[in-house]
């Protein structure tokens, strides 16, 4: 607690404040865009990150992350299309409420919620992730390895996707992380005689990809969809009345969409599902949702914007992400030479408060851009997809083949676009592929070290306290889909 | 798929495997079982070195458990079905064909104009006839990425007959 002062240090340098001012504006803009989002923009962004020091990159990141799932709202309100998925339940009452006449008060609403919903979850990021980095002291490896298994058995009860599919999807991303040179015993697997996989696949070519790419094939399935966009005038700020109406909302949303992305696995897309079925369930009013309802925008923004610190819990505390973003973002850190865990929050401590710290001042920048330019942001969506998508494949090409130099990069990532595409075309998630190959190499290494550690003894994860309780969580988040499909029975 | 060969009056029982569920299933369980073949072509670390366990242990796991989940969801889909997708529109088949134009030129004749050729594709076929915007998606566009890589990042792109031009 002693370092809480060291939030303020962003205010003080010049250069983290330009970082923040672009990483806010650029993430406004990939928020804005359907189809783009803050995981594909940090991942096409991350090449650039070089040419920074560690703090101004992740700071960079972290702007985007929180401008850019803000800027999802301004597309859902305007255009009834999601900026980013964990925009999808804001539609459902911005959209129409702005056919109604009132765009800027539903997008004002959408606005103060996510900056409510951003400062709570930072936070929570600010007293929970020193606590739980110092839990991690007590974990070993066997521990660790308990941990990661949670996380990827989380990846079943997350929004998209049937949780067999995700668990799939999951498997498939360890197993991308298995290709390459073993790192116990330096055997290739799947490397096929191709030197340039010996290093094994690296996290852009995938994640871009897996986003960037396949996005593109899927608008060109769509290039005749037309949209019908609501005009805007100007953002207004929300009435006395309207703040009485969803005080409570905001405040629980907050909470839900906090303790969601604390979650492994989880982030903003399913945090804004439930803090919009929560909104209705505790509403007085819950015929107006789905009609218009401003409890329902408040009840997602708040949400979705809350599950941005939280996710930064155990990204930061034990190097587990908190969402596909928050993956993008560990990339970032490993690239950095920075180490998430315990031992970061000890030796680093300014590195980290720098973070929290840039994570307050951008909810704060997003509040004044969005309010003040949602009008402009709202007309990136008229350029067209035509002159759109191929820029973006430009950035993507030249992005991917920049980090190794490497034209096999290049075409592993038009590789995973087709099967991106594939994927989501049949009901795949692509998220769990993220999660899956950051988890991967983890929970090989764990295993197979703790394995050394108890001399071939399975059963000796089983007496350990913590991982024990890491498996019991693990079983519950397996059996959770299951509960809540008899319960929908 | 499977409302049109019922409609044909095709035998219930053929039409099963028509369905995409079939298919999607069928495919990962055909690269997951050449790939778990694979696996077994890794090499074995003799005892005395062996720490823990083999390496081709995990990935001989992972696609166990990618087979028995993909069955799992197949016999599922056999009660709920998936939802019928929608025959992908001549768009989707040429962006993909640009992406093979792209690997070929990239590799063959220049990166550069390996990324104009797919922009002016792409750009084109979506609709884009203003030559104008064209040139803009397909050659300036490009060029400023391509600068801009090079002298903020430091990056050298590989050698091609435009690429050389550059670099002299």
């Amino acid at each position: 607690m002693e370092n809480l002062g060291l939030i303020f240090a962003p205010l003080f340098s010049y250069k983290l404040l330009i970082v923040l001012f672009f990483g806010t504006i650029f993430g406004l803009i990939l928020g804005v865009l359907p189809g783009l989002g803050p995981t594909t923009g940090g991942a096409l962004i991350l090449p650039f990150t070089m040419t920074l020091d560690p703090l101004s990159a992740i700071v960079l990141l972290t702007a985007i992350y929180c401008a850019g799932t803000y800027g999802g709202a301004i597309t859902a309100i305007l255009i009834n299309t999601p900026g980013t998925p964990a925009a999808a339940a804001t539609c459902l009452d911005g959209y129409p409420l702005a056919q109604k006449g009132e765009a800027g008060r539903a997008l004002g609403m959408a606005t103060v919620s996510s900056v409510i919903g951003g400062i709570a979850s930072v936070i929570v990021l600010i007293f929970f992730a020193p606590l739980l980095a110092n839990l991690a002291y007590e974990f070993g490896q066997p521990e660790y390895f308990a941990l990661a298994i949670f996380g990827l058995t989380m990846l079943a009860s997350i929004g998209e996707g049937s949780p067999i599919k995700n668990l799939i999807a999951g498997a498939f991303g360890i197993l991308i992380s298995t290709v390459g040179k073993d790192f116990m015993t330096s055997i290739d697997r799947f490397t096929f005689g191709i030197n340039e996989l010996t290093e094994g696949i690296g996290f852009i070519p995938v994640v871009v990809g897996l986003f960037a790419i396949s996005e593109m094939l899927t608008q060109s399935t769509l290039i005749n969809q037309i949209f019908n966009r609501v005009a805007l005038k100007a953002v207004k700020l929300p009435s006395i009345d309207d703040y009485k109406k969803t005080w409570k909302t905001i405040i629980r949303s907050s909470g839900i969409g906090s303790f969601i992305g604390v979650l492994p696995a989880e982030g903003g897309t399913v945090a804004s599902l439930i803090g919009y079925a929560e909104a209705k369930r505790w509403s007085k009013k819950p015929e107006d949702f789905g009609k218009g309802s401003i409890e329902g925008i408040a009840g997602a923004e708040a949400a979705n914007n809350a599950a941005t610190g939280g996710a930064m819990v155990p990204t930061l505390a034990l190097g587990i992400p908190g969402s596909a973003t928050t993956a993008v973002i560990l990339t970032g850190l490993i690239i950095h030479g920075v180490r998430p865990g315990p031992d970061l929050f000890r030796e680093q401590p300014e590195f980290l408060y720098g973070i929290f710290g840039s994570m307050l001042i951008a909810n704060i920048l997003f509040f004044v851009l969005g309010f003040f330019g949602a009008k402009i942001f709202a007309r990136i969506t008229l350029v067209p997809n035509k002159l759109l998508w191929p820029m973006i494949f430009a950035v993507s090409v030249c992005g991917t083949y920049s980090l190794n130099q490497s034209i096999i990069d290049v075409w592993l990532m038009l590789l995973f676009g087709v099967i991106g595409f594939f994927m989501r075309r049949y009901g795949f998630s692509v998220v769990p592929v993220i999660i899956g190959l950051i988890l991967g190499e983890l929970v090989e290494g764990t295993l197979r070290q703790s394995l050394v550690i108890f001399d071939g003894n399975w059963l000796m994860f089983l007496q350990r306290p913590i991982a024990l309780t890491f498996f019991v969580l693990s079983l519950i988040a397996l059996s959770f889909p299951l509960i809540k499909r008899k319960k929908k029975k | 798929m499977n409302d049109v060969h019922n409609e044909k009056g095709t035998n219930k029982s053929l039409s099963l495997f028509f369905k995409s569920s079939f298919i999607v299933s069928a495919v990962i369980i055909l690269i997951s079982s050449i790939l778990l073949y694979f696996t077994f072509t890794f090499d074995i670390v003799p005892p005395i070195l062996n720490r823990g366990i083999q390496p081709a242990t995990f990935p001989k796991a992972l696609l166990i458990l990618i087979i028995a989940l993909t069955l799992l969801t197949y016999f599922i889909s056999l009660k709920n079905p998936w939802k019928n997708e929608k025959k992908l529109p001549n768009s989707f088949y040429i962006t993909l064909l640009s992406f093979v134009v792209f690997i070929t030129v990239s590799k063959f004749l220049d990166f550069f104009l390996g990324i104009a050729l797919l922009s002016i594709i792409v750009s084109y076929f979506w609709g884009e006839r203003r030559v104008a915007y064209l040139i803009i998606v397909s050659i300036i566009f490009p060029l400023i990425v391509f600068v801009f890589f090079e002298t903020i990042l430091g990056l050298r792109f590989p050698p091609g007959i435009i690429t050389n031009l550059y670099y002299g």
